[in-house]
């Protein structure tokens, strides 16, 4: 068999496959198969390239191509053009926003410059389904090191040299965790990788679990010998099929390889990896929670102390990791701790993955040095605000998190940072937000979140946020008082302070931040009944500009309850006690006349 | 392959792998590597220029250079078909024209390999914008 000339590597993340991008390697194989080039051309389907905003994305090797939004028709043309005479295809370029300009290597792209790819660093660029192209990235390489070359003291001492930090949400040092845990002693130890990525927006997790899951394994089985455990378990949601699925081939590769099993690499050591599937619930993320998930009991958090480190799954020490957490691990162990620790900032090290979205232009996955500031991510990697429109702000963390805004732009970010301005870093789920979103509103929404996600053990929690809910509800129908702006506060700290798990404890964050920041936009609500962003409808008032109405009866004709009144080229009215505020004579007009207020 | 027994067993299968995964890492980085362009217009097609980048590939590879081959649009110089440009590491591209497998074969032994310059060279008449 003569040897490939170019690669096409085609996305295979969950976004552009909804795309259909399994529909373009299909047609390109087809499209090469018929022009007799299968033999020279390889397709190959790799995980998340990041830039989701322009999927599906297809990667010409090695000329280094960077094509964008590209459908299944065009398989035709790429082959024709750029396979078969070298030409590149202009009009799947990427077009840089500002220049105008068409740029094909990645590399030179807004999105991609700043960004520097440890976690990453295999996503978008070999096959997650053939545990060869990860070995040829120096894959499990680390383990046998590790197995071959260190004792356990030495792997947890290189982790806490490296600075690592939990990247799941509350940063607590990977390396102390992990000698905790192997200084528990038990006939039976845990790893646990919480894969139960539940923030709404982010995809971090899914996306390195689609991408490179045996990155995850061996930073398990690394652990395991560190800790002195014979078995790992990776609790991941039903809802993540495609990851499922790729763990599962990955699993099996490695287990033929021999690299999981018995008697790794002949030292003697066993490690194996079973997975637990969960229903999706938001406070199973907690680890407590979780462990009782996996051990087949309701998904409630317990109290901590004891810690899982003394007292996990069944009963035994466990070491709980998030996902991203592992796929660092590797890395650290064949650059070494002073490679990892001279990026980022004084406490937070490496990077971090940040899933970009909300009011931006560039919706994607991206990966960054701590100490990158809110400014860079959103504005340079982010491309900035859809549509031109006005930053307002971020939201940090997720549901537990707080919103951050134009005063933090030039923050940089690492967890200590984005503490003392009262959000936290979370697992990386960045929602940004323009002009035209209402902070009381997005602080409902998160709340609504947390009501429906409470597991209902504790009461500050199951009625506290209820009550939260409600509150926020009565404020954005124009019912609140002043008063109910002092119990939204002062329930918020109870919670915070007397709710038994992290999420109860963090629910009320997005109340707390938007009221620090955004005070205004309460009183607003409150006192003047009203809602500058325009979003609260119970709030809004249409009415009709006298001068600009000609009288056409456009807006008459749409009303669906004939609450619009006027001669024929005499300037109409709406009567506002049978209006029902459903937008339809505002999209109507054609001279502007209707006001919204 | 079955199971691996040590880690002398996974670096044999890395270098296996690596080897297919060449192409990738080298466009990541091909400043590191030397480049090859070859022109694959119709005219270039014509005048057996797949025949010789067939040859490039594979006897780069067997010669052990990490060289980067790639093919590029009509370079202009139809009358000169088959033409290469070869970028050293940190050097300016030369452009050889009329390469047929004799001429390819003193390219990498003589330029590429010891950057003596051989016969055939294109003067380079046009600028490039990036």
């Amino acid at each position: 068999m003569s040897k490939y000339k170019m690669h096409l590597l085609v996305c295979g993340g969950t976004g552009c496959r909804a795309s259909e991008s399994d529909l373009i390697v299909e047609n390109l194989k087809k499209e090469l198969e018929e022009k007799g080039l299968q033999n020279e051309v390889q397709v190959i389907m790799t995980g998340c390239f990041g830039f989701c905003e322009k999927g599906p994305i297809v990667k010409v090797m090695p000329d280094n191509t960077f094509y964008t939004q590209v459908k299944p028709e065009d398989a035709p043309i790429i082959v024709a053009e750029h396979v078969i005479k070298g030409r590149k295809v202009a009009r799947l370029l990427y077009t840089d926003p500002t220049k105008k300009e068409h740029v094909s290597d990645s590399k030179h792209m807004g999105f991609y410059r700043k960004q520097i790819r440890i976690a990453l660093r295999n996503c978008g660029f070999i096959n997650p389904e053939n545990i060869d192209e990860y070995i040829a990235r120096d894959g499990y390489m680390a383990l046998g090191k590790a197995l071959q070359e260190m004792t356990p003291e030495q792997v947890i001492d290189v982790i806490k040299k490296s600075g690592l930090r939990g990247r799941g949400g509350a940063g607590f040092p990977t390396g102390l965790k992990w000698e905790i845990a192997s200084k528990n002693k038990a006939d039976q130890k845990y790893v646990v990788c919480n894969a139960d990525e539940g923030d709404p927006g982010a995809f971090m997790d899914r996306s390195v679990l689609e991408g490179d899951p045996h990155s995850v394994l061996e930073a398990m089985a690394i652990c395991g010998y560190s800790i002195g455990a014979t078995k790992g378990l990776i609790y991941i949601r039903a809802e993540y099929p495609l990851a499922i699925k790729r763990l599962q081939v990955a699993l099996k590769q490695a287990r033929e390889y021999g690299v999981l099993g018995k008697d790794i690499f002949g030292s003697g050591f066993d490690f194996d990896i079973e997975m637990r599937y969960g229903a999706g619930a938001f406070v199973c993320g907690e680890e407590t929670a979780l462990i009782h998930s996996m051990e087949g009991q309701r998904g409630e958090p317990t109290n901590k102390p004891p810690f899982p480190a003394e007292s996990g799954f069944l009963g035994k020490p466990s070491n709980v990791n998030n996902v991203e957490t592992f796929a660092n691990v590797p890395v650290i162990m064949l650059k070494g701790p002073e490679w990892f620790s001279s990026i980022g900032t004084e406490k937070s090290k490496g990077t971090k993955v940040f899933a970009l979205a909300g009011k931006i232009n560039n919706v994607g996955l991206i990966e960054v040095p701590m100490g990158t500031t809110l400014r860079e991510v959103i504005f340079e990697i982010g491309g900035g605000i859809k549509n031109g429109k006005k930053f307002k702000a971020v939201q940090t963390g997720g549901p537990s998190g707080g919103c951050l805004t134009e005063k933090h732009l030039d923050l940089p970010i690492d967890y200590d940072n984005l503490i003392a301005a009262g959000s936290m870093m979370g697992s990386g789920g960045m929602i940004v937000m323009d002009e035209d979103d209402c902070m009381v509103s997005i602080a409902k929404f998160f709340l609504e979140f947390t009501v429906e996600e409470s597991c209902g053990k504790c009461s500050p929690c199951r009625i506290g946020n209820k009550r939260l809910h409600e509150l926020l509800n009565h404020i954005t129908k124009g019912h609140g008082t002043m008063a109910d702006l002092e119990r939204l506060k002062n329930m918020s700290l109870v919670i915070k302070d007397t709710a038994l798990c992290g999420l109860g404890q963090t629910s009320p964050n997005p109340v707390l931040s938007t009221m620090n920041n955004f005070w205004d936009e309460y009183i607003a609500h409150v006192v003047d009944k009203r809602c500058p962003a325009g979003q609260c409808r119970d709030l809004m008032q249409y009415s009709i500009n006298a001068e600009k109405c000609v009288g056409c009866t456009a807006c008459a004709r749409a009303c669906p309850v004939g609450a619009i009144t006027g001669e024929r080229k005499e300037p109409h009215s709406i009567n506002t006690a049978i209006c029902i505020k459903c937008g339809a004579c505002f999209e109507k007009c054609k001279f502007n006349a209707v006001v919204i207020s | 392959m079955g199971k691996l027994k040590s880690l002398a067993d996974l670096k044999k299968i890395q270098e296996e792998a690596r080897s297919k995964l060449d192409l990738r890492v080298k466009g990541d980085n091909p400043e590191n590597y030397v480049q090859i362009k070859v022109a694959m217009a119709t005219c270039g097609i014509a005048s057996g220029a797949k025949e010789i980048m067939d040859f490039l590939v594979e006897e780069l590879d067997k010669r052990g250079i990490g060289a980067l081959v790639t093919q590029t649009g009509c370079m202009g110089y139809c009358y000169a078909e088959p033409t290469i440009e070869v970028t050293l590491p940190n050097q300016e591209p030369v452009v050889f024209g009329y390469v047929d497998l004799r001429k390819a074969d003193e390219i990498i032994e003589k330029y590429i390999k010891n950057g003596e310059l051989v016969d055939g060279i294109i003067p380079v008449n046009y600028e490039k914008v990036d």
